[in-house]
């Protein structure tokens, strides 16, 4: 068992696991959605004796890497106060993206792989005017840009997949195993985990999304151009919807222009699991890490068990409401 | 009880003060309020406070602000509840613990602020919560008969159906006054109600007044405007510091008898020596500045090394020229920094041009109250002191640590959030925030409301040495010993437009009042007091 957990700590930097850190409330967060984990991982191995196979740990990293990538995002919206509901939709279109640029322009592989990047990075930037420079609500922003995304998916592909099997090398992305064993697409998950941790807790941009969080109109007042910073909190999140695009696409060896939707609230639940205060101003990366992978752990799990699909999404439904609900139980305490 | 000893009473604090005459006792009372004492955490609000409203009269309620009027009147509405003392109504005891209560007990009062429900209509704002109904369900023709029976019985021109976001600020103020007036009140209070009128308006609501005023009935009408004052009312009673000072007869009582009670001692104590004089260069230079709201055309000039401190009455527009100044609410006007246009769109580009606010609402625009005090401290520096896009965090708890160090800040540690500091100590931490960014100019907007003693003393030492360093200030208040004692020059304010710019030297509590209740005039004023 702890040969499959260490790696998450292991490869989060200094900064986020510190406990020296100003921020050690948020550090106690982190070990109950820890201890959590650590719970739903100790239920599932005693209920089932194929849940601790490696294969099925694989599977499980696997499965928490698209949704864990573009929950990093969606961590420094939230971090704002914001919402993202595009994301979903928004990785599929990346997707799309990148197979028109791939398959139908027959690109080189890297400049494929950029451009569907590039498509994460201009939807959230549209996001991010639309919010901070039109005064659209982000959740009604992001609702729009969520259709919009979904249709231009489904406009652009025809409504037909778009397959791979061309571009040589495309399913190493994810599938490939520069560490033997590990998938990439469970790496490039931890190493984008590591870039947003340093991001949250070092950048200026991380600094500021937490300010605009804790209090926009205190942090305008004092000098800071909180409408450009949303702006950029939005096209970085944008990169990682871009980059979720590509692994999923890569994962599948092909864009699937159906899918996507219901991602995005996936997303945002790993990021609330992780103690991400959806009012803003609060927020880890190790946390959004781990609600990623409680939520991977708990459908394989259930899956595993044999429980119905229906009874799945109740279970989940039930841990989102219990992690939120501590959450609150805590702060209670603080007030 | 009786109003024999109130007079008596009266006659020993007047005794003190001047001596004026006091109100003869006669008629009875229709209102009387006896020793109310009401206590905030840290704060005595209303200090054995005592007021009779008599029948058929309309008594003037004034004070400067915080004089603990707004206090007395959430008490007698059944906002507040008192920690002692007696009310009586009609010779009843009166206990209301809430709005409607009092409403159903006579007393009806308009607040400074509306409480209407823009998208409703007129008559649905008037009855909301007693809608006549037939069945259940609200009788909608029923509401707007009683409605206009309402409007035709005060002669007010209003239509009943009308959407109340479709109606003038004078129109909004007329459907309070209706609402009030609905209810069959016996006590009606009205604070600050021409606030938003003009001339013709505040003759309606005379008029409304004057018809409501019977010999059951009675109004309680709290205002700055000294002219209306006298118009309109009997009596006038004057609260100052949550203390009860006197009554007068307003026949007969000078406009200076009621400020200096207002004031208390014209004495000054602590005057700053008016060192730095405006022969220094000016530093910023504000021309014409408007508002679409409240702002007429302020002009100022700031000097280096110069305190500017602003007065006036609540909702006279310095706060609104704060914020204009550093771009957080839209305006219209020139803005010179250093002999420079400046273009100020917002407050980043004020600080660019190194003007910081300090706001008077710290916990709204502040402080990030959820973060720690080296979180706070930093924020409007982080971003000229970082590298390459990451913060540099030593640097932050360096410069927080000094911080605490050269203010005081009492707290356990720098990673302290600030929501568990004490208010003073919240106030220094926001000015820390200020200092480290270095502004030329700082304007602060009430910088020492709600701390303590103490700590006040402390920022005013902080404000001169900043001054004495060659940073100029602009210093918002509406305490105005704290405004003598701080400032070279007062810029006074009343109702958007500058009234007067008086050199420490001439400025008094009684002058800057006087500037500060003028209505009108307005140029008159600036040409005999000579504006920078």
């Amino acid at each position: 068992m702890s040969t499959t957990t260490t790696p998450v700590t292991d490869t989060l930097p200094e900064s986020v696991t510190s406990p020296r850190g100003p921020r050690y409330r948020q550090g106690l967060q982190q070990i109950l959605a820890f201890a959590g984990l650590v719970a739903i991982f100790a239920f599932f191995s005693i209920a089932s004796p194929y849940f601790l196979d490696w294969a099925n740990m694989k599977g499980i990293l696997l499965a928490s890497a698209v949704t864990g990538i573009m929950a990093l995002g969606a961590t420094f919206v939230i971090a704002t106060g914001g919402i993202d509901l595009s994301v979903g939709t928004g990785m599929t279109l990346c997707s799309v993206m990148t197979g028109v640029f791939l398959t139908n322009m027959g690109l080189p592989l890297v400049v494929g792989v950029l451009g569907g990047i590039a498509t994460g990075a201009l939807l959230g930037l549209v996001n991010g005017v639309n919010v901070s420079f039109l005064g659209i609500p982000p959740f009604i922003a992001t609702l729009a840009m969520m259709m919009v995304a979904q249709g231009l998916s489904l406009v652009i592909s025809g409504t037909k997949p778009i397959y791979f099997s061309d571009v040589d090398g495309f399913t190493q992305i994810a599938l490939g195993e520069l560490v033997p064993g590990l998938p990439n697409a469970v790496l490039i998950f931890f190493l984008a985990a590591v870039v947003a941790g340093v991001l949250l807790s070092k950048s200026l941009l991380g600094r500021y999304a937490l300010s605009i969080g804790s209090n926009e109109e205190a942090t305008a007042i004092s000098g800071i151009d909180v409408r450009r910073w949303k702006v950029l909190v939005y096209t970085v999140a944008g990169v990682f919807t871009g980059l979720a695009g590509v692994v999923m696409a890569s994962r599948l060896n092909s864009a699937q222009p159906g899918l996507g939707l219901g991602y995005e609230l996936e997303a945002i639940a790993a990021v609330v699991i992780g103690g991400t205060s959806l009012r803003g101003g609060k927020g880890t990366v190790l946390g959004t890490v781990i609600g990623a992978l409680i939520m991977a752990t708990l459908t394989n799990g259930l899956r595993i068990m044999s429980i119905p699909q229906e009874w799945q999404k109740v279970a989940v439904g039930i841990v989102i409401l219990l992690a939120v609900f501590t959450d609150i139980l805590r702060r209670g305490k603080d007030a | 009880m009786s109003t024999d000893a109130t007079g008596a009473e009266n006659a020993e604090s007047v005794a003190a003060t001047t001596g004026a005459g006091t109100t003869p006792p006669s008629g009875p009372t229709l209102l009387q309020v006896e020793g109310i004492t009401k206590t905030f955490p840290g704060v005595k609000a209303l200090d054995d406070v005592r007021l009779d409203l008599r029948h058929g009269e309309v008594l003037a309620l004034v004070g400067e602000n915080g004089a603990g009027k707004s206090t007395l009147m959430k008490l007698l509405s059944g906002i507040y509840q008192p920690d002692v003392g007696t009310m009586e109504l009609d010779g009843e005891p009166l206990h209301v613990s809430s709005t409607r209560e009092a409403n159903e007990r006579g007393i009806s009062i308009i607040h400074q602020e509306f409480h209407l429900m823009p998208d409703l209509s007129v008559a649905q704002n008037i009855y909301a919560g007693r809608e006549p109904r037939r069945l259940g369900f609200i009788d909608d023709r029923e509401l707007v008969r009683r409605a206009d029976a309402l409007f035709r019985r005060l002669e007010i021109p209003l239509d009943p159906r009308q959407q109340v976001s479709q109606l003038s600020v004078a129109g909004q103020q007329m459907v309070e006054i209706a609402k009030a007036l609905s209810f069959d009140a016996k006590v009606l209070i009205m604070d600050e109600p021409t606030a938003a009128l003009n001339d013709t308006e505040v003759r309606t609501l005379f008029r409304l007044i004057e018809g409501f005023v019977s010999p059951t009935t009675g109004v309680i009408y709290i205002s700055h405007r000294m002219d209306e004052i006298k118009e309109i009312s009997d009596r006038i009673t004057v609260l100052r510091d949550g203390q009860y000072i006197d009554t007068l007869d307003t026949p007969g009582t000078e406009v200076g008898d009621v400020i200096s009670r207002m004031v208390g001692r014209a004495i000054k104590t602590d005057v700053r020596p008016s060192a730095s004089g405006t022969d220094r260069p000016v530093v910023l230079s504000v021309r014409g500045l408007s508002t679409r709201k409240l702002l007429k055309d302020v002009s100022f000039d700031l000097h280096e090394g110069e305190i500017l401190g602003f007065a006036g009455l609540m909702g006279a527009g310095r706060t609104e020229v704060a914020r204009a100044v550093v771009g957080a609410d839209r305006s219209t006007g020139r803005l010179e920094v250093r002999g420079r246009t400046a273009r100020v769109r917002n407050p980043a580009e004020a600080v660019r041009h190194g003007i910081g606010y300090l706001s008077e609402d710290r916990k709204r625009y502040g402080l990030l109250v959820d973060q720690d005090v080296t979180a706070n401290v930093a924020l409007a520096s982080v971003g000229r002191e970082s590298r390459a896009g990451f913060v540099r965090d030593a640097w932050s708890r360096r410069v927080a640590a000094e911080m605490v160090e050269r203010l005081g800040v009492k707290t356990p540690s720098v990673r302290q959030r600030v929501k568990n500091l004490s208010g003073g100590n919240q106030q220094k931490v926001v000015l820390a925030k200020w200092l480290v960014r270095d502004c030329d100019v700082l304007i602060v907007d009430e910088p020492t409301r709600g701390i303590d003693v103490g700590a006040k003393e402390e920022i005013y030492e902080l404000l001169e040495s900043l001054a004495a360093q060659g940073k100029s200030i602009v210093m918002i208040s509406s305490e105005l010993p704290e405004v003598l004692r701080l400032s070279d020059r007062v810029v006074v304010m009343c109702e958007g437009r500058v009234t007067g710019v008086l050199d420490n030297a001439d400025a008094t509590q009684q002058n800057i009042m006087e500037l500060a209740t003028q209505f009108g005039g307005a140029e008159h004023l600036l040409a005999t007091t000579g504006a920078a």
